[in-house]
């Protein structure tokens, strides 16, 4: 068996006297959809916020590839190839499509400021490589009409897309998708559904997705954690865990069996 | 409208868009070049001063426009570059080397400003600089060993490698050569990662570090630029003025700096060097203005702040991308002439289909 992408071990995080995440463990696999649900304030996004460093965990740790990561700062994540989405789209705004997916390579990059200052030959070169490899995004998520667009003047569908793109651009071993389908409509979500599938599949990404969108999770997921209040409730696949008793009592409140 | 068709990703690094760019650029640095035959001294040195505070104004458009740390203090790095090319320049020290320690003085100054900036944002990074504003001032004029305190210090002629820059014209062509030299600089660093990631840490910190910058090593980066670009145009300041002393670098000049490139439009090369020109123009303006004006108002102390004050609100107002929003407009006008449209530039909305149907 191969070792797991990604581990949690023990992670709790305390706000104050809130236990937003207690005692969490899982195990993500190479090449599978791992995806996340629970009602709001279950702590699936604090649990997105530890892996990326942006909060630090009061115990426990995260493991990336056999390697505690949970000490490193947040730029230093994105180099192991971790890539993100956010909740509410933090995309940069006025900048185009085309120059928010080429940030995404920024780690890549082995030019100093000074080499930038007077764009030496080989800053040119690994320009046009960073072009090249964001065309290949754009042709994969279809945004060969929004490339020069800036961000500011897309639609909220298209926004959502492109930062999947400029994720995608970071050429990521693991991609964490923070609700990829709120404000999208039934069309877009579908389509989203298959562009996770695509990223399994043919770039062979590890996803973790959090998600509230049941058929959605259903549709493209291996496996389910749910959470509720900062535990686990149950993990399984989509049917096993949608069937759980815990995780009905978590979404619909208490049931007379 | 010119679509440009697009075959190689190399086009979307060049400087020059298209051949009509190149053409119209290359009359503009002919007709610059030929400017000091055909104008007045008066006007050309009307010039210079355009020309430097445009290189003041594309340090400030890197930090505030590009990176979005507003400064409140770049006065005090315009006196460190421009004492330090005072002090130099007494010792003997030739142009190019006092030009470039003037840089590497205010650099430096700027990283150590810097750092607050990596703790604070906002409102409170622009104290920050506010009150290293006030030091600067204050040490300038109480170290009067080195700075000549308030009696201020004169500067001896200029002279690059034997060359006696000792007209108005030969001034004039060192400082549009700076300033040609900085605005391919900056435009350099914009279209490479440096410069991206400076527009990331503006637009969205949280995700710009997710993305792998490093934003303390950026914003060091980007103090650093702007202050060493602002030392520059202090040495030439200097030289401009030939005699410098602390009350040309108050707080209110660093007011006026970022007002200045307000005016011009902030995110773009355009708006530092339009705001520089309408900065010395319209001083000028008012200056005649004054003579021909009822006494009751001409002679008002303040009448000058008051106008660009007026301008400043007016520009955010109506035209949030300055005079380069401007520009932006009269340039669609010609090109496509007689198609222009009055909603042309009214935000474009784009919608879903599903937004459409409500």
């Amino acid at each position: 068996m191969t070792a797991p992408l990604l581990q949690a071990k023990n992670l709790s995080i305390q706000f104050g006297g809130l236990k937003a995440v207690n005692d969490v463990s899982f195990e993500v696999w190479p090449h599978e959809v791992f995806s996340m649900i629970g009602p709001n304030g279950a702590g699936k996004t604090t649990i997105f916020n530890i892996i990326s460093s942006l909060y630090k965990p009061t115990a426990g740790r995260v493991i990336f590839e056999g390697e505690a990561i949970s000490h490193l700062a947040a730029y230093e994540i994105a180099r192991l190839g971790i890539a993100r989405t956010f909740q509410n789209i933090e995309l940069f705004e006025h900048a185009t499509v085309l120059q928010n997916l080429l940030v995404g390579r920024h780690c890549q990059r082995h030019s100093s400021w000074w080499q930038d200052l007077v764009f030496t030959p080989r800053v040119r070169r690994t320009e046009l490589q960073f072009r090249r490899h964001a065309e290949e995004v754009i042709e994969f998520l279809d945004l060969q009409h929004y490339r020069d667009s800036m961000v500011v003047n897309l639609p909220y569908g298209v926004r959502k897309v492109v930062e999947l793109g400029r994720a995608l651009a970071m050429r990521p071993k693991l991609l964490l998708l923070d609700e990829p389908s709120s404000g999208l409509n039934v069309e877009e979500t579908e389509e989203m559904g298959f562009w996770i599938e695509d990223i399994k599949n043919d770039l062979g990404i590890t996803v973790i997705m959090v998600e509230h969108d049941m058929s959605l999770v259903s549709r493209v997921s291996d496996r389910v954690l749910a959470l509720n209040q900062g535990e686990v409730l149950t993990l399984g696949t989509a049917a096993e865990v949608q069937a759980h008793p815990g995780v009905i009592e978590a979404y619909l409140g208490g049931v007379d069996v | 409208m010119r679509f440009i068709f697009k075959t190689r990703y190399e086009q979307d690094l060049v400087l020059f868009k298209h051949g009509g760019q190149k053409f119209w650029y290359a009359v503009l640095v002919a007709a610059l070049l030929l400017a000091p035959l055909l104008f007045s001294e008066y006007f050309i040195s009307q010039l210079v001063f355009i020309w430097i505070y445009s290189v003041v104004g594309l340090g400030l458009m890197l930090l505030v426009g590009y990176t979005g740390q507003v400064s409140l203090g770049h006065a005090a790095f315009l006196a460190m570059g421009a004492y330090t090319e005072a002090y130099l320049q007494a010792r003997g020290w030739p142009f190019l080397l006092s030009l470039s320690s003037a840089a590497i003085v205010s650099g430096v100054t700027g990283i150590v400003v810097g750092l607050p900036a990596l703790r604070v944002k906002g409102i409170y990074l622009s104290i920050a600089t506010l009150s290293f504003g006030f030091i600067v001032e204050e040490a300038v004029t109480r170290a009067d060993s080195i700075t000549g305190g308030n009696t201020g210090i004169t500067l001896g002629n200029l002279e690059i490698f034997g060359w006696a820059v000792d007209s108005e014209a030969a001034f004039y062509y060192v400082s549009l050569v700076v300033l040609i030299l900085c605005i391919l600089g900056v435009m350099n660093l914009m279209r490479s990662p440096t410069g991206r990631a400076f527009v990331a840490i503006r637009d969205s910190e949280i995700s710009a570090q997710s993305m792998g910058i490093h934003l303390a090593r950026y914003k060091t980066i980007a103090f650093a630029l702007s202050a060493a670009l602002t030392g520059v145009a202090g040495a030439l300041y200097a030289h401009k003025l030939r005699f410098i002393s602390p009350e040309q670098f108050t707080i209110v000049q660093s007011i006026e700096l970022l007002i200045m490139i307000v005016i011009g439009g902030l995110g773009s090369i355009y708006g530092a060097i339009f705001g520089a020109a309408f900065w010395i123009l319209a001083q000028q303006l008012i200056v005649t203005a004054k003579d021909w004006l009822p006494p009751e108002i001409g002679q008002q102390t303040g009448l000058q702040p008051t106008i660009f004050g007026i301008f400043l609100v007016a520009f955010v107002l109506f035209e949030p991308l300055g005079i380069y929003g401007l520009w932006l407009k009269v340039r669609t006008f010609l090109e496509i002439f007689p198609f222009y449209r009055k909603g042309m530039f009214k935000r474009q909305k784009s919608y879903m289909k599903s937004e459409r149907l409500k």
